[in-house]
């Protein structure tokens, strides 16, 4: 139970927990697991998801509309940490809904769940006194995302409380939406090197085999986001965890 | 429940209001708001940057405004004197030309040709609008599907302005949805955009930038009213949205313990969550939280999801409202109550019709606020209601919901 890239490179896969219903994306995450995703991301449906895109944004608003709340989030990492103990697990959320629940209780439930490290979108570094401080007296990673546009200093900021990795955003902009994996990504990563030792992951943006090759040749590890929650929006709920099995397994290809 | 011990920030941090404010966004934007801090506080300190801008101010925009004193208002509720400071007669019919000419000379001091904005009312879109017609400046301004149909005046205006304005569908369609695209615009388009916010609220410099923009509306009713009365006010009136022209009404008379702040949030339909935007009242479902970069009040459920809300007025229908108010709500120093769709409606006629002065149905929560307090004060009592805007942009809407014959009757 650690976040780690045993194959080169690593997958990340992201879900919206609770799209099209929380036992169908346990069975989703589970076959992203069995089929070569060393992390999953548990992602919290918020009702106003503004660093995403209209593929995600629109799974958070069906998850949202059906009542899933961050407790059912904690619950269903629960289930998957018990049935995969090897396998990363990471929570993904916009800050409300923790503040919500209260910053302190939110991480000693996420650990509580055996989850291995949270990853706060709206979360900077320069606010996360208290965040950090809990996530250490429970033992888990906090994940921050760095991007093209933050200069050396604040990388290097990024890279000093980061655990587990560092999620390198891929160009600026929201999730989803990409033909390429953007010149941005390698230089960041390569910017990265310098400050930390972690595994870097690259996100936003990759959908494809060749753009996991692509993000091979410079980061340890690939995030797949949006290609999941448009395959799993245009799949019916009974077939989406094979079609996820399947298109993870072909990413490494 | 503190920021300190829920998101660890500290009051000593740049853009802290007590426990509210701070920046809770993505990475991607935290340069683009570094780079916008260091570039308002040089500007701030620029004797050419303020001067141009005071020249704009006087030449192009109308101030000072008047403070006008409200005789037959004033008559007929028989209490305390009422003075209306007249926001509305500035140039595009609001407050929000003082933002928005302030933001859009620090932008072109930056070298940004692409500005966009987000609008819900449509007034800050149409003085955004005006202002890059002024400046030569490329604008986008995103507006909420069902305050585009609210408010079809004023995205006439903003295309008129050469404005492209961008509607949006998702959620329910209002100022809140309308401000998440221009954030998803600005963090993809970041390097050569500069996003105009309009209101005191978002992550730190802007609910400091907004309000020192617009604090002149305080500074100039000050003096007004030393030179026409011989005395501060007793109350100072304003509505809240997001709470841009409140925090301008308010500021220079924070020191003046004797005066009071009003605040007066939409009270809409009712008390159940989403029929209303009132963020302070107790009933109403509004807690300390995050949303769109600030720590604030925000009207969600108990789990932490945004509510919907509702007003009559567009612009007063946001879910969360600006951190320096979630301060002095908190401190007491200013006291926020709320005011129904009808009663702002009423107000509206009333004003219009004693006054000759047709007032913006945001502006029209204050009035009403005024038109309850007045009778229970003392003949000697002065109140200043902040008219933040004109209603012309309202027609529509009062068509269908007043039912004219003459005289006054609201539909029930």
């Amino acid at each position: 139970m650690a976040i780690e890239f045993r194959k080169k490179p690593g997958i990340v896969a992201y879900l919206t927990a609770g799209d099209p219903d929380l036992a169908t994306t346990r069975d989703i995450a589970l076959a992203a697991i069995d089929n070569g995703a060393d992390v999953i991301e548990l992602g919290v449906p918020f009702s106003d998801p503004l660093a995403d895109g209209p593929v995600i944004q629109r799974a958070s608003e069906r998850a949202v509309a059906r009542g899933v709340r961050l407790t059912d989030v904690l619950d269903l990492a629960k289930e998957l940490r018990a049935a995969r103990p090897a396998a990363g697990l990471v929570l993904f959320s916009y800050l409300n809904p923790v503040v919500r629940m209260g910053m302190k209780r939110f991480c000693a439930r996420a650990a509580e769940t055996g989850a291995d490290g949270v990853l706060l979108t709206d979360m900077i570094v320069e606010e996360a006194g208290e965040y950090l401080a809990e996530m250490k007296v429970n033992g888990l990673a906090p994940i921050f995302l760095a991007a093209p546009t933050s200069p050396d200093a604040r990388l290097k900021a990024i890279a000093g409380v980061s655990q587990g990795f560092v999620y390198a955003i891929s160009r600026v902009g929201i999730t989803g939406t990409q033909q390429r994996v953007a010149g941005d990504a390698s230089e960041l990563v390569s910017r990265l090197r310098q400050f930390t030792k972690l595994p870097i992951a690259v996100g936003f943006g990759i959908s494809n085999a060749a753009h996991v090759r692509a993000v091979g040749e410079f980061a340890d590890a690939a995030i797949i986001g949006s290609a999941l929650v448009a395959l799993i929006e245009k799949s019916p709920a009974e077939e989406a965890a094979t079609a996820i099995g399947q298109f993870i397994a072909g990413l490494r290809a | 429940m503190s920021a300190s011990s829920t998101t660890g920030a500290t009051a000593t941090v740049a853009g802290r209001f007590g426990a509210y404010g701070g920046r809770y966004v993505p990475e991607t934007l935290m340069a683009a708001l570094e780079e916008l801090e260091h570039a308002y506080s040089v500007a701030q300190k620029d004797a050419a940057f303020q001067a141009e801008l005071d020249d704009l101010l006087h030449h192009y925009c109308g101030r000072p405004t008047p403070l006008y004193f409200a005789k037959r208002l004033t008559e007929q509720m028989g209490g305390a004197k009422i003075y209306l400071k007249r926001e509305d007669l500035l140039h595009t019919g609001a407050h929000k030309i003082n933002n928005a000419l302030g933001q859009g000379l620090l932008a072109r001091r930056m070298g940004k040709q692409r500005i966009i904005a987000e609008t819900g009312a449509g007034q800050h879109g149409v003085a955004t609008a005006t202002v890059c017609a002024l400046l030569g400046l490329e604008c986008v301004v995103y507006m909420g599907e069902e305050d585009m149909r609210r408010q079809e005046l004023n995205v006439y205006r903003m295309r008129l302005l050469g404005a492209e304005v961008r509607g949006v569908s998702a959620g329910s369609a209002t100022l809140k949805d309308a401000i998440n695209e221009a954030m998803r615009d600005w963090v993809t388009n970041v390097r050569t955009t500069y996003y105009i916010l309009g209101s005191a609220l978002g992550a730190h410099p802007y609910p400091t930038m907004v309000r020192d923009f617009h604090r002149v509306i305080s500074r100039e009713a000050r003096a007004q009213m030393l030179e026409q009365e011989g005395k501060l006010p007793t109350a100072v009136v304003a509505c809240v949205g997001g709470g841009s022209n409140a925090i301008g009404a308010f500021y220079e008379f924070l020191p003046d313990t004797n005066v009071q702040l009003i605040g007066v949030e939409a009270g809409g339909r009712g008390t159940a969550l989403g029929e209303h935007a009132a963020r302070f009242q107790k009933v109403g479902g509004g807690l300390p939280g995050v949303l769109q970069g600030t720590y604030s009040y925000v009207l969600q459920n108990d789990a932490g999801q945004v509510s919907s809300t509702h007003s009559v007025s567009a612009g007063l229908d946001y879910a969360s409202v600006g951190p320096e108010h979630a301060m002095l709500h908190d401190s007491g120093r200013a006291s926020y109550v709320s005011c129904s769709d009808d009663d702002a409606l009423k107000a509206t006629v009333t004003l219009s019709r004693t006054e000759g002065i047709l007032p913006a149905l945001e502006s029209a929560h204050a009035v009403a606020e005024a038109i309850r307090l007045a009778p229970t004060m003392a003949k000697t009592d002065v109140l200043m209601v902040n008219l933040s805007g004109r209603g012309d942009k309202d027609m529509g809407i009062l068509a269908r919901e007043l039912d004219l014959k003459g005289s006054e009757s609201v539909k029930g």
